[in-house]
């Protein structure tokens, strides 16, 4: 098989905008190579990079955690495999969690981002936002954020880059060659953020 | 990305403000629709109280819908079934972390206006309850908060999201425990679907405006769907879904995901039935796991269930005219 081999995790949430946005951010940029959803172990053993889609964090845990999906993605996590979540998936990646209402939460986590997540973390559905932040560090001066019932990061270690910020709360982090947006690249137009994520599977490749 | 067909760029629920020094918008078609998408694939179920919610919440429920009563007990009721009690829709949401929705009589402007103060992440404009306007449906573009709206046919699903639905689920007939009618809405939808897709790939604008008059809804909206061979807002499957088989098939049919009324709450096996639900809907593709998924559940403990030919009362018609 020639190219790079990407993984949108398929258990629930929005999976076909982030099949589509990566197909597209790789044709713009000419790198060959498959996008493809997965959803059990031996599917993620193949991938290159995998990126985990917003929806419900409870539910695409509790449902990987069920079929041993979790375990791999650790593995590959381990290997060194490049991973982008956003919203929900930044939550999985994360090593502890609280909500902004409930309080401290248990919930299965991929344990590997180096921060702490609060979820909800500007309200409910009625809050959610659309507003135009950046990403300077990795090359994105603007872009499009769109939060959904988005949480933010409210304490990170020290091998954490904070990428983007909204109102002094952290909205975009970077961990080696994990990244964790708390809004959602794949519901824009702008595939910066997926070019970008595309590129550092490539140079890891 | 996601399709933005029939959007109103100025609709009076988009709230311009600021964040500190960033200007935001809330109250978008991206938002409201954006917030349906994280939803898909996934199971939203019925509850009436704190309790079911947290049940539904531990077995990977992706939101919960709060009812005075659930679907099949408002049939036997009778009278007229309102939005669920305030206070609470404000238990569960201080006790859960997945999204709390709630249902508003059709055509009830207030009920959601109501709704929307409470913070009820999505407003179903529900046939559950007894209409309030049987003529008008509320006009969804005035809120901030996203609506969901059943449809029985193209028509029906296109009209409501004309009035400003984000979201689309199938009627099927409430509190019956038997799927048939959301089986024959989603065919319904499909197969209409089909029809407007071939008449826009050979061309025919003439035949796509008799569409639009039929379908009583504007040209560019299904001109736009159309082109898309699919609703523009995500679409769900409700109404009478009972087992993990039933919710597997509908998935089958095209569906993006499943509400689940009665047929969780109203069986004896109420746990491992919210479970085996949700681990069906997500591993629809493959029957092995679907059948481990009904393995958990006892036929003997399913709600008993209605034939839809010979009911009093049937729901799905409500709204239907307008």
């Amino acid at each position: 098989m020639s190219g790079i081999n990407i993984g949108i995790l398929a258990v629930q949430g929005d999976v076909a905008e982030n099949v589509s946005a990566t197909r597209m951010a790789m044709d713009d940029l000419g790198v060959e190579g498959i996008v493809s959803e997965v959803k059990n172990p031996e599917q993620i053993a193949d991938l290159d990079g995998l990126i985990i889609p917003g929806g419900e964090s409870t539910v695409i845990g509790t449902l990987s955690l069920v079929n041993g999906s979790l375990k791999k993605i650790k593995e590959k996590i381990a290997s060194g495999m490049p991973v982008l979540g956003t919203c929900a998936g930044m939550i999985l990646l994360s090593k502890k969690i609280k909500d902004r209402v409930v309080g401290e939460m248990e919930q299965p986590l991929l344990d590997y981002l180096d921060i702490q997540i609060e979820r909800n973390t500007f309200g409910r559905q009625k809050e959610s936002f659309e507003a135009d932040i950046s990403l300077e560090k990795i090359g994105i001066p603007k872009f499009r954020g769109v939060f959904i019932r988005a949480p933010s990061v409210i304490d990170t270690g020290k091998n954490v880059e904070v990428l983007s910020k909204i109102d002094e709360k952290i909205v975009a982090v970077k961990q080696g060659n994990i990244i964790g947006t708390s809004f959602h690249p794949e519901l824009t137009e702008d595939l910066s953020i997926h070019k970008y994520f595309v590129n550092l599977v490539q140079k890891k490749n | 990305m996601i399709p933005l067909s029939g959007n109103i760029d100025n609709a009076k629920g988009i709230v311009r403000e600021n964040l500190g020094s960033f200007e935001t918008r809330r109250g978008t078609s991206t938002l409201k629709r954006g917030f349906a998408h994280m939803l898909k694939n996934g199971v939203v179920m019925d509850v009436t109280t704190v309790e079911q919610a947290q049940i539904a919440e531990d077995a990977g429920a992706v939101a919960v819908m709060v009812l005075d009563k659930l679907p099949a007990d408002v049939r036997k009721a009778g009278g007229v079934a309102r939005t669920a009690s305030i206070r609470i829709i404000e238990e569960i949401m201080d006790s859960i972390t997945i999204p709390v929705m709630a249902k508003c009589r059709i055509g009830h402007v207030y009920e959601a206006r109501v709704l929307e103060a409470t913070d009820v992440d999505m407003i179903d404009e529900s046939e559950v309850l007894t209409p309030a306007d049987e003529f008008h449906h509320i006009w969804k573009w005035d809120f901030t908060t996203p609506f969901v709206n059943g449809a029985r046919n193209l028509g029906e699903a296109l009209r409501r999201i004309e009035e400003g639905a984000a979201m689309i689920r199938t009627k099927g007939e409430p509190g019956t425990g038997n799927v048939a009618e959301a089986v024959i809405h989603i065919k319904n939808v499909n197969t209409e679907l089909r029809r407007i897709k071939s008449i826009y790939d050979a061309g025919d604008e003439q035949d796509l405006v008799s569409m639009a008059r039929e379908l009583k809804v504007s040209y560019s909206l299904v001109e736009e769907t159309a082109s898309l061979g699919r609703l523009p807002v995500v679409n769900f499957a409700a109404g009478g879904i009972s087992t993990p088989a039933d919710a597997a098939y509908l998935m089958t049919l095209g569906c993006d995901g499943i509400f689940v009324g009665s047929g969780i709450f109203k069986s004896d096996d109420a746990k491992e039935r919210a479970q085996a639900v949700v681990l069906a809907t997500t591993f629809w593709e493959d029957p092995d796991k679907v059948k481990e998924a009904q393995k958990l559940v006892d036929e003997r403990q399913s709600m008993l269930g209605l034939d839809t030919k010979n009911l009093e009362l049937r729901m799905q018609e409500r709204g239907s005219t307008a």
